[in-house]
């Protein structure tokens, strides 16, 4: 079989498919694929679409894409039964910069979890963990890793009621009293607007951070433009971005592109990417 | 460097269709050693363009069926003010499916004061059962006339070379009235097909063919439409390093395109290109002027024949 590389996509067998909630389902394939943690790939369901999603799952011998039946897309991809072929290109993107350290928080929120979590499988144990999502139903994941998590929920159906920048905030002002050492990063992400609040959080307490953003998406290899967020080409210079680069992006949590080109306010926009 | 009375600061010119969706990544284009920047084409009504999969690389070049998508040119008002403070050179692409709607998309993006209008005519033509406008002389005549009526810039005519004699589609456009010619669009249409879907994989099925794999292809055409038309022509068509640009030059080329190119070597091509090109004339201690169409001198065997 042909390896699976940026150009022509490779049909894999779907080997396992995991439902995890009502809402979402995680589908494994036997396939060693090279890949970083925040890297994602071009899946293709012949006669349908291609999408680009996130590795969620990943060892030598088999990686996993976790995908939230929403539109029609993505109800067709958690329709798929084992021996479904698919089609994949990539990996894409930069992914994550991974320091060593255990002053480290990372904040999830709802399937923002699914980039995240091979992450966390590499960083110390003793980190900051915060996960947050609508409702106690669209926590990913939640007994998948051995690290204290803390929750909060939109609708206080699990942890705190209210918004995972409250626990952020508490954990940065903690350490300064406790005189504990300061986070010397954050990972995030989630909705753009969640990543928003933790970058400007962030900021305001001098902590670096990484965000990965989403954008309508072509080409995955920085020539279509489709995907462009100000200056930022999203699927080649990102979807990670770092402090350093956020601060230059006056689009960032403001326009996205949809299909036709047209820039419009991220509202808009996720009301089109929510049918599609 | 002057073209059509327009200062460039280098003869590279970045492709249409090609990142270029917002005034921030085309001045970063420009900022990476890229002349003239051009924009996505701007159709007549907003279109989404295909489903995916719509560009797939194939290793030497890449096929894409991404179908035009466009806000539409009367809805682009933020992206037109943003480009009115532009400190850059700007060339506006733009298409329609009849000569009537060239005309509507040219008299308002004329308005706008991009610095070139360029107008690509490898699309379909609704009057004519959607034979492609730069196909036949013709049509590619009228529709170049149409718009020379309504713009006040400089105009280059966009040519496809799935045209039976491009030399010709190219004299047919000088003749009225375009100012420059941009060889080539994407080459083909191809097709490529997966076996273990059974289905070809772009899901319009077939696509056009950019990238190193239609330099040739490229070359030949601006070999033939520099000895046809005496106005100066963007060759364009698989280039991604200096010397694949002086090619294009001795083939006839004024300014040289790249747009797959920043697939394989970032969005500093431009800067590497010009380097590697400079580099090139220094150590042939020549110029651009002196190798433009240098491949049209008639060689010895030709000479010792006649
Ligand atoms: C993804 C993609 C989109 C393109 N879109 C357009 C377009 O909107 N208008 C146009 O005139 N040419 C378009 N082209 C063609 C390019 O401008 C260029 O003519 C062609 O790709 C050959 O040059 P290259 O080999 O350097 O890519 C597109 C090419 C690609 C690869
Ligand atoms: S998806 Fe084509 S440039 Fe990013």
């Amino acid at each position: 079989m042909k390896p699976v590389t940026d150009q022509t996509p490779i049909m894999l067998k779907l080997a396992h498919k995991r439902i995890d909630s009502a809402n979402f389902a995680t589908l494994f394939f036997d396939y060693s694929l090279d890949f970083k943690p925040g890297q994602f790939v071009m899946i293709w369901i012949p006669g349908m679409d291609e999408k680009p999603y996130t590795i969620s799952h990943h060892n030598k011998s088999r990686f996993g894409i976790t995908i939230e039946a929403k539109g029609l897309f993505s109800k067709k991809a958690v329709a798929m039964e084992e021996g479904d072929l698919m089609g994949f290109r990539g990996p894409f993107g930069n992914g994550f910069h991974t320091i060593s350290s255990s002053n480290i928080a990372v904040v999830a929120g709802g399937c923002g979890m699914a980039p995240l979590a091979p992450l966390v499988e590499t960083l110390d144990r003793d980190i900051i963990f915060i996960h947050g999502a609508r409702s106690k139903e669209f926590l990913l994941y939640r007994h998948r890793f051995d690290i204290q998590r803390q929750i909060c929920t939109d609708d206080g159906s699990q942890g705190h009621k209210g918004f995972v920048t409250d626990l952020l905030e508490k954990e940065i002002i903690n350490r300064k009293k406790t005189d504990k050492q300061p986070l010397e990063m954050v990972y995030t992400c989630g909705p753009e607007i969640m990543m928003h609040r933790v970058f400007l959080l962030c900021e305001s307490f001098d902590i670096p951070c990484q965000v990965s953003l989403e954008r309508y998406m072509r080409c995955g290899f920085g020539v279509c433009g489709a995907c462009v967020c100000g200056e930022q080409v999203v699927c080649k210079d990102g979807p990670v971005f770092d402090s350093k680069r956020l601060r230059t992006m006056d689009d960032f949590n403001k326009i996205a592109l949809l299909k036709s080109g047209k820039p419009v306010n991220m509202d808009q926009y996720f009301s089109w990417r929510c049918q599609s | 460097m002057k073209f059509l009375g327009k200062n460039l600061n280098n003869p590279l010119v970045l492709a249409s269709g090609v990142l270029g969706n917002n005034k921030e990544i085309l001045e970063r284009v420009h900022k990476n050693g890229c002349g003239l920047v051009t924009m996505k084409s701007i159709g007549p009504a907003p279109r989404d363009g295909h489903k995916n999969p719509t560009v797939i690389d194939l290793g030497h070049g890449m096929i894409n069926a991404v179908g035009l998508p466009t806000p539409g040119y009367a809805h682009m008002e933020e992206e037109w003010k943003a480009l009115e403070k532009r400190n850059f050179p700007l060339n506006a692409s733009i298409y329609g499916g009849s000569v009537k709607e060239y005309q509507a998309v040219a008299q308002f993006v004329t308005a706008k004061n991009p610095d070139f209008i360029e107008i690509n005519i490898s699309c379909p033509n609704s009057e004519e059962h959607g034979m492609i406008f730069g196909v036949n002389e013709k049509s590619a005549f009228d529709v170049v006339a149409a718009v020379k009526k309504v713009i006040d810039q400089p105009l280059i005519a966009k040519l496809t070379p799935q045209a039976p004699d491009i030399a010709k589609i190219a004299k047919a456009c000088e003749d009225a009235g375009a100012d420059a010619i941009c060889a080539i669009n994407t080459a083909g249409p191809g097709m490529v097909i997966d076996i273990e879907a059974q289905m070809p994989i772009l899901a319009f099925k077939k696509g056009g063919l950019s990238g190193p794999m239609i330099k040739p292809i490229a070359i030949r055409c601006v070999y033939d439409i520099y000895k046809a038309v005496s106005i100066p022509i963007i060759g364009l068509g698989g280039v991604t390093t200096g010397e694949d640009a002086v090619e294009m030059i001795m083939a006839g080329a004024s300014l040289v395109g790249i747009g797959s190119g920043v697939r394989y070597r970032g969005i500093n091509i431009f800067n590497q290109v010009n380097q590697e090109l400079n580099s090139w004339l220094t150590t042939h201690g020549t110029t651009l002027d002196k190798i433009r169409g240098a491949a049209h001198k008639t060689n010895c065997f030709q000479e010792s024949a006649q």
